[in-house]
Formats: C-alpha cells, structure tokens, sequence
C-alpha cells in the first residue's frame, strides 16, 4: 500500500442489524485507550445511540509496559434503546497486547470477537503476560473468534513516507484499531477527524499521520473482509433536544459554574489535586470569565478553610475531593456547620481506606459524609446517580446550601465521574432560580436569628455597615451568636442545627419508584449503581417478577414518603460497592430486617449480580 | 519617615474619623492579668483609625490559642477559627473579597506548629495579609506545655526532663517564605509596636509581625532574657531602614560584619563612628542581610527587617479573570460544550 485512500469505498458487505453491543478497548497504559474510548463514545453519540462508558484504568500513569498491572481499559455499551450500564460481558475486545488479552479475554461472551495486535505477541511480552505459550497459536481461545491484525506493521504502512519516527508512528496504531471498529459498527468518521485536525493544529505532520491510520484501519476492515459482516445499530429514541456526551466530573463542574451564574454569587473552589476528583478543579478552572475564583491550596485542609473564608465573605463556596480528603476536611467542615456557612463539599468516591484503590470506583463513604465528624454535626448529603446527573445534583446541592446555611455534601464516584454518556443540554431557562436570601434590617439583625420557613441565619458578609459581627467554632449563644458555654443553650443549639437540616426534607420531590408501588422485592439503591440496579429490576420485571427499585438522591435528611414506600414490599434490598451502609441507615431508622447486596472489588455492579444477589436473598442467603 | 510608597487605591476612602473606642466590641476581655495580649489588642485598637480602613471592611481571622480570642474584642467582622487555619481562611477572604483588609493573629503553636503549613503558603503567595504571630515560647490555653519555639532543654508539663528539640525561628521561616514584610515586635514596648504595626497595616502584600509576647501565668518572663525593661536597650537592636545598626545607652555599641558574614558587636564612640557599621536595608530585593539579622540573638534585633513590594495574589487572581473575560460569560454556551448533536422531535 503505497497511498491511503482516503475516500471510504461503498459498502458491500453484509451488514447486520443489533439492538445494541458492547466494546472494550485494552492495551498498555500508554496506548492511549482511554483517548481511543473516547473519540469512539463520540462518534456513537453522533451515530444517535444511547450509551454509558466505563473507564479502568491503573493509578500508575505509565506502569511497567507489557505488564497486567498497566493494563488500561474503555468498556462502551452503546444501543438503539435506553442504555442503563457500561455493559457486564463485551461483544468485542480489543486487546492491543498479550497482558490487555490475559486481563480481559475471560470476561468476552462466549462467542464474542476478540481483536488483537498480532506484532505485540513477541516472547518478551508473552512473558511479561504469564503466558508459557502464544494464546494465539493453541487453543486456549477457542471460545472466542479471534482476529489477529498486524496492528503495528500496517500503521508504519500506512504512515510511510510522512517522517515520521518509529516511536511516533507506534502512537498512531490506536487510531488503526479505532477506523476498523468504526467500520464494523458502521460509525461516521468525521467527529474523529475534526478532532484530530483541532488537536495537531499546530502540528499538520502529526494530525495527518492520525487520520491517515484512521481511514487506513476502515478500508482495511472492509477489504481484508476481516469480520465476514459488519454491524448497524439503529438511531435510539431519545427525548428530543440538543445532546452532548458529558463525564460526571465534567457534569460536576457545569452545575457548579450554574449555580453560580443563576444565582448571581461568584464561585470559589479551593481544591487540592486528588484522584479521581481533579477534573473538576481543572474545568472549573477554564472558566475564569464566568468571574469564577479557582484556589489550589497546599492541602485538603486549606482547600476546605479557603472556602469557609470564601462563603464568610458572601461567594458561593467549594471544595473538591476523594474520601482521603474529606477526612482531612473533617474538622473544618464541623466550622462551616457551626459558624452555619453554605460550602458545597464534593466526594468522588474511590475505593478505601487510606490510599486504598485511587483509580476504582467504590461507595463506602457514605457513613463518613452522615457520621464523620467530632460532635453532633449534621450535615445535609446528596448523590448523582448517572454522570449526567452529577450536574443536577452539584446544582441543587449549591440552592440547598445557600437557601438554609449549611454545608453540604454531594457525593459521587470514580465510575461516575469517568464514565460518560448523552446528556440532554438543559436549556438555562429550565435552571430553578435561586439567590441569596435577603439580609433583614439592621434592627432586626442578629448573626444567629433565623428564618422561621428554614431555621437559616442571616448571611451578613463584610461591607454591611452596621453588621460587623464574630462568628468561630466555639459554641454560640441562641440568636446573638456570642461565645457560650451555658448548658442548656448547647443543647437547644445542637437541636436547632439538626432541627435546619432535617427541614430540608421540604425540599425534596415526592419518591419516584421503578415498578409497582407494592410487591416482594424493593431494591433500594443510592449514587452510581443505579444504571445497573435500574437493567436489574427491568429484566426481572420482565420476567414477571414482583420487582420495583427507588434510587436515593437525598441520603440525609431522607425522603419523608420512604418509610410509606418500604412498608410495601415484603422484602427489602440494598445493592451497594461497599459493606452495607445505606443499609445500616434504612435498618436504624425504619426498622425494617432489609438485606444488602454488597460488592466490594473496585468495580461497578454487573446486572447479573443484582439479580442473582435479589434471587440469593429471596432463596434466604446473604 | 515613612517610606512606604505603596498605592492603596484598593482601599476604601475614609468616612468620618474612626477612633480607638470604635474598633472596641462590647465583649468582656478574658485574658489573665499581666498578659502581654492586652497591650497588643490596645495597640492594635489605637492605630487602626490611621489607617482609614472602615470598620465593616475590616476583618480579624484567628485559630486557637489565648492570642486567637482577639476577634472577639474588635468591633469588626471578625472569625474565630479552628487550630492553625487562620491562613487559609484568611488568603480566601482576601481574594475573594480584594476590597476588604484582612488581619490574622496567631501564636507560636497556632502559625508554626499546626498551622505551620499554611503560614508558609500564605507568606510565599504573598497574599495581602497582615500577620501577627503573638511569640511567648509556650501552649497557655492548654495549660503549659512547650511550643515550637520553646528553648531547648525548657522545663514544662509536657517536658518535665527538659525539651529535647530546637526551636524554630519564625522571622527565618517567614523570610524563607519570602514574606514580602517581616518585621518583629516586643509587647512591652508600646510605642514602637504601634509604629510597626501601622508599617505593616499599610503594606500591600504577606505581611509578617512576630511580637514577642509575655505568658504572666506559664512562662512568665517569656522574654525578660532581652525585652525586659532593665536590659532592652543592651540587648535589643532596633533596625532603622538606610541607618547604621547603632545600640546600648547612647549608641555606644554597633554591628558591622567579620570574616564576611558574621555579624560582630563593637563599641562606637557616638562623636566619631566607624565608617564599617552594617547599614540596613529593608528594601534589598534578596533576603540575604534579613536572614543574617533573624539569626541574631545577641543583640536581638527588632524592627522591619524586610520590605518590598511584589504584586498580591489578590491582584493576579482579579488580573487573570479580567483577562479570561475577553471570552463572554455565555452559561448556555459553556453547557453545550464543544461537540453537540440535536434530536428531533
């Protein structure tokens, strides 16, 4: 191949209609996976599919190559109907070496197509892998129909001539592999292109290598007949609107900025770089012309003292963290609570303790964002439930703050927060208006009079003449806020301060229950499991099981009608990423003997394991 | 002299004269009889109206420890914080709110042992702060154990053998932090506090006051060693910026260097002085005759040691967003993002 056409030749071959697959994408840490999920997320979301996508990567930024522990992934899910989760079993892998085929050929359905680079199948790497013989020439991958491609010789083919280096060349194979998948799922081609072309702008050598490897990969799909058919997933009926793909830290940091420009008061984040939480700082920080104020502070504790100082001064204040984090803010966040200043507080979660699993996905923070802290310290805590939803949520726990002075926390996770999918764009005028509440007259001022409707204290800030006021962590005297140490008012304040958050129960919409509102088996879920707990309970429906699910977005105070809904079903269950939390809480105040599903592994729930995990409760396990 | 030439057009314009009483608030003082707090919140009280800053712009951010009460007794906005956090509540209060002047006071324990962390990041970003760390070598809120600055081998409840570890030497830490205003202070000496003090209320950028401050209850005499009244003119250099480093009754005592960096006491006939005196230079852009002054102790200098003019972090954040804002703030630009798609209805 001398020149690479770069006209796509019309189709001949068979093309076959599905309702929906799964692609995973495998290879070193350095292959550039990640980028290559991505572009073919994007390019399915223009081809009018639902999807969900599943990033898994290492913490190490470049692990030894070749070796399982470097293994990086892209798992999409993408369909012509509503798409819940990332997919449990992969229809195609794509394995760009011997260690990415080991980690993840077992997980392919049986039957699946297994993609790999035939020219990384050298002994080093078999060795590196723990393989004693090449996989591809015995038959330990007969389940499986597998293709092996000269990935890196017919890359350097098709880049010949360009001066490129060796090292250079490598890097394009990714886009290789990415032109044959987008010609066995009939994807356009286009999104990808133009994102090459904007990426190396600066660069035409680089950006022509790409797109030249692109279209290389889709005309050799089809004209080595590779695949035998290729594959046309149907447009999914979408509720109409203009759509973008957005990840859960890029949905984070949109609600934030949102809020910020609704309701007038300018946005301060003061962060400190963390897994998987840095996005967010590093978005927010982009949009400094929306007046936004970005802190990196020298640790999690002046993140979290930098936005207490922001929100004392009237901004609408923020912190961004992992569970690491959040346990060194713990003692500041107890100050917003008692000095009873609004400060969004936002935990990705990640799998722990300490250090833990930076790059999984867990959800066993929960008890730490209720509990966590020294005294009776309540604090109002929130939770998305999709990537989109983590715009929503961030933007309401930010009306929340404002509108009754504390702070909150939104708790999301790693898969929410990596993963992405369509997001309908809210026009701005669906955005529920909020403000600060207005500051009563300097008469009637008193730092911690309150709102009867909310038990909110006035937000008097710095410039109100006639205002001046203290404010600390030690304990406050009812209405004038002096320092007080009388007995009988620490316990009339302790209460006042559950008293506001629990009023916040006014805020919060009437339940939604998946199913019927009456039957055997509840599931109660919470956060990012609810793409795989919502396939769950409709797969069971269909089975005609007596099956409904609530998904929990309010974690304290807790819906006032849930006690109602848990009352009819004769079992309740909780599937959660970590020991039973939510569990221990729904036990504790509604008395009721529910039953976990619990998963512990860094990794999201599979639909599969939701169903046997409601089939092993019912049987009387767990 | 002063030799600030510093522009305050951040500052609000003052209004009817504010005097001392005005900066007082209505809160009994509960500190012990002969702390050396009491002089300090007076002297602070007192050149506050010089300043011209009014009082609702005017914010006193503390941690903990006796010196963090101060909030309290000020009639301005004002917020007792948590355990060494002073700084970073303070650092966003200015950025955030640039039009405010933001005070931070802190003690030995409070800004260099758990808070140490962020005084430094404060001073190195230069944020527009003003910084007194009340030094009397002890925890007394605690009830007497050694602090950061205790001398080595001090006998107190937590250390009844005698301490085991040097102490730290804040003015160096704050000078290794490139504190853009570092000066020290004694809480005996009334006069000179005030004159520092204003110095450092009207720098615009970190500016760092240690005052050497007496515990009357744990560690009284915190000081007597060099401030006590008898000994003070014998024991302390008083720095005055472009002046040769003159002390002791009538000046009869100066410093000039040997063996290049070594600062050595010689006598001074006052009618025909030596023309080697070191001259002092609080304006120097590097920090290097500052860093020599902090480590004498003999005798211990007092004054400003460092004064220069940096651009604050205030003033770079505000820079940063007038620039970002040649892009309009457009909210339903920003949702869309880069790459959308529209689905028919």
């Amino acid at each position: 191949m001398t020149e690479t056409p770069t006209q796509v030749p019309p189709k001949t071959q068979t093309i076959e209609e599905v309702e929906s697959a799964v692609i995973r994408f495998a290879g070193d840490s350095g292959d550039g996976i990640q980028l290559t999920g991505t572009q073919f997320s994007t390019a399915t979301a223009f081809a009018g599919n639902d999807l969900a996508t599943f990033p898994d990567y290492p913490a190490e930024i470049r692990a030894p190559a070749g070796t399982l522990a470097g293994v990086s992934g892209f798992q999409i899910q993408f369909s012509s109907h509503e798409v819940l989760t990332p997919g449990d079993a992969p229809d195609v892998l794509v394995a760009m070496n011997p260690a990415a085929l080991k980690t993840n050929a077992k997980n392919v359905k049986k039957g699946g197509l297994i993609v790999v680079n035939k020219d990384a199948f050298n002994s080093a790497n078999l060795k590196k892998a723990g393989y004693e013989a090449s996989p591809l020439e015995d038959a330990s991958l007969s389940d499986w129909r597998v293709i092996p491609v000269e990935l890196t010789r017919l890359t350097r083919q098709a880049l010949e001539g360009l001066g490129l280096s060796p090292t250079e060349t490598e890097r394009c194979k990714n886009f290789f592999a990415l032109g044959m998948m987008y010609w066995l799922y009939d994807r356009p081609l286009d999104a990808t292109r133009r994102w090459i072309e904007t990426k190396f702008a600066k660069k035409p050598k680089f950006a022509e290598a790409n797109k030249r490897a692109l279209d290389a990969g889709h005309v050799y799909a089809e004209t080595a007949e590779l695949f035998g058919c290729h594959y046309r997933v149907r447009r999914a009926p979408i509720k109409p609107g203009v759509y973008r793909n957005v990840t859960g830290n890029e949905a984070t940091a949109l609600g934030l900025v949102a809020a910020s420009a609704v309701s007038g008061l300018p946005l301060w984040l003061g962060s400190y770089p963390i897994t998987p939480a840095s996005e967010i700082l590093h978005e927010i920080s982009k949009h400094k012309n929306f007046g936004v104020k970005t802190f990196q502070a020298e640790d999690e504790i002046a993140a979290m003292g930098s936005a207490i100082g922001a929100a004392f001064v009237g901004m609408l204040a923020t912190t961004t963290t992992s569970g690491p984090g959040v346990a060194l803010k713990s003692e500041a966040i107890g100050l917003a609570v008692m000095t009873e200043l609004p400060v969004v507080v936002v935990n990705v979660q990640r799998g722990g303790p300490s250090t833990g699993l930076p790059t999984k996905t867990e959800q066993a923070d929960l008890l730490q964002a209720l509990y966590g802290r020294n005294g009776e310290c309540p604090v109002p805590v929130l939770a998305a439930a999709t990537p989109g939803d983590c715009f929503k949520m961030a933007y309401e726990a930010c009306r929340l703050a404002v509108k009754y002075m504390t702070p909150v926390f939104l708790l999301t996770d790693g898969y929410l927060a990596n993963g992405s999918e369509p997001w309908r764009v809210p026009p701005t005028s669906e955005l529920e208006k909020f403000a600060a509440p207005a500051l009563p007259p300097l008469a009637e001022f008193q730092p911690y009079k309150r709102d009867p409707e909310t038990l909110a204290r006035p937000w008097a800030t710095p410039g109100a003449k006639g205002y001046e006021h203290r404010i600390g962590g030690i304990e406050k005297a009812d209405v004038t806020g002096n320092v007080s140490y009388d007995p009988d008012n620490h316990e009339r304040m302790v209460r006042l301060r559950a008293a506001k958050v629990a009023k916040i129960a006014q805020d919060i919409p009437p339940t939604e229950v998946l199913g019927a509102r009456t039957g055997d088996v509840l599931l109660v879920g919470w956060g990012g499991t609810y793409g795989a707990i919502t396939a769950a309970v409709q797969e069971m429906q269909k089975a005609g099981r007596k099956v409904s699910a609530v998904h929990l977005r309010h974690l304290n105070p807790l819906p006032p009608d849930l006690g109602e809904i848990l009352a009819g079903f004769k079992h309740v269950v909780v599937p959660e990423l970590n020991m039973g939390q939510l569990l221990k809480v729904l036990r504790a105040k509604y008395l009721v003997p529910a039953k976990g599903i619990n998963k512990i592994k860094g990794r999201p729930f599979m639909v599969s394991e939701i169903v046997a995990g409601v089939d092993a409760v019912l049987k009387g396990g767990n | 002299m002063d030799d600030h030439d510093h522009n305050f057009d951040t500052l609000p314009a003052a209004g009817p004269a504010l005097t001392m009483k005005d900066f007082k608030s209505d809160q009994m003082v509960r500190w012990c009889p002969g702390c050396g707090d009491f002089a300090i919140l007076s002297s602070v009280q007192k050149i506050l109206p010089a300043l011209g800053v009014p009082r609702e712009k005017t914010v006193f951010v503390s941690g903990i420890g006796c010196s963090s009460r101060f909030p309290y007794y000020m009639n301005t906005y004002g917020f007792h914080s948590i355990h060494g956090r002073a700084p970073t509540l303070a650092t966003a209060i200015k950025c955030a709110r640039p039009d405010l002047q933001v005070w931070v006071v802190t003690g030995d324990g409070d800004g260099l042992s758990i808070g140490g962390n962020h005084l430094i990041h404060a001073l190195r970003k230069n944020a527009d702060l003003k910084i007194l760390l009340f030094n009397n070598r002890i925890y007394g809120l605690t009830k007497g154990q050694y602090s950061p600055t205790s001398e080595f081998g001090k006998k107190t409840k937590s250390s009844p053998m005698g301490t085991i570890d040097e102490p730290l030497n804040p003015l160096a830490i704050a000078l290794a932090s490139e504190a853009t205003f570092v000066a020290r202070a004694v809480d005996t000496d009334l006069p000179f506090l005030g004159e520092i003090l204003t110095k450092a209320g009207k720098h615009k950028g970190s500016a760092f006051v240690e005052i050497l401050q007496n515990c009357a209850v744990f560690n009284d005499g915190s000081w007597d060693e060099v401030a006590g009244k008898a000994v003070r003119d014998e024991k302390m250099l008083r720095l005055e910026h472009g002046k040769p480093m003159l002390f002791g009754k009538e000046g009869r005592q100066g410093v000039r260097l040997k063996n290049g960096f070594e600062p050595e006491v010689v006598a001074v006939d006052p009618a025909n002085p030596p023309k080697d005196l070191l001259v002092h230079d609080a304006k120097a852009k590097t920090p290097t005759l500052a860093h020599l002054l902090a480590q004498m102790h003999e005798p211990m200098p007092h004054g400003v040691f460092r004064d220069v003019s940096k651009p604050t972090l205030d003033q770079l954040m505000e820079e940063q967003i007038a620039a970002a804002k040649s892009k309009p703030a457009d909210l339903q630009a920003l949702l869309r993002g880069a790459e959308t798609w529209t689905v028919a209805a």
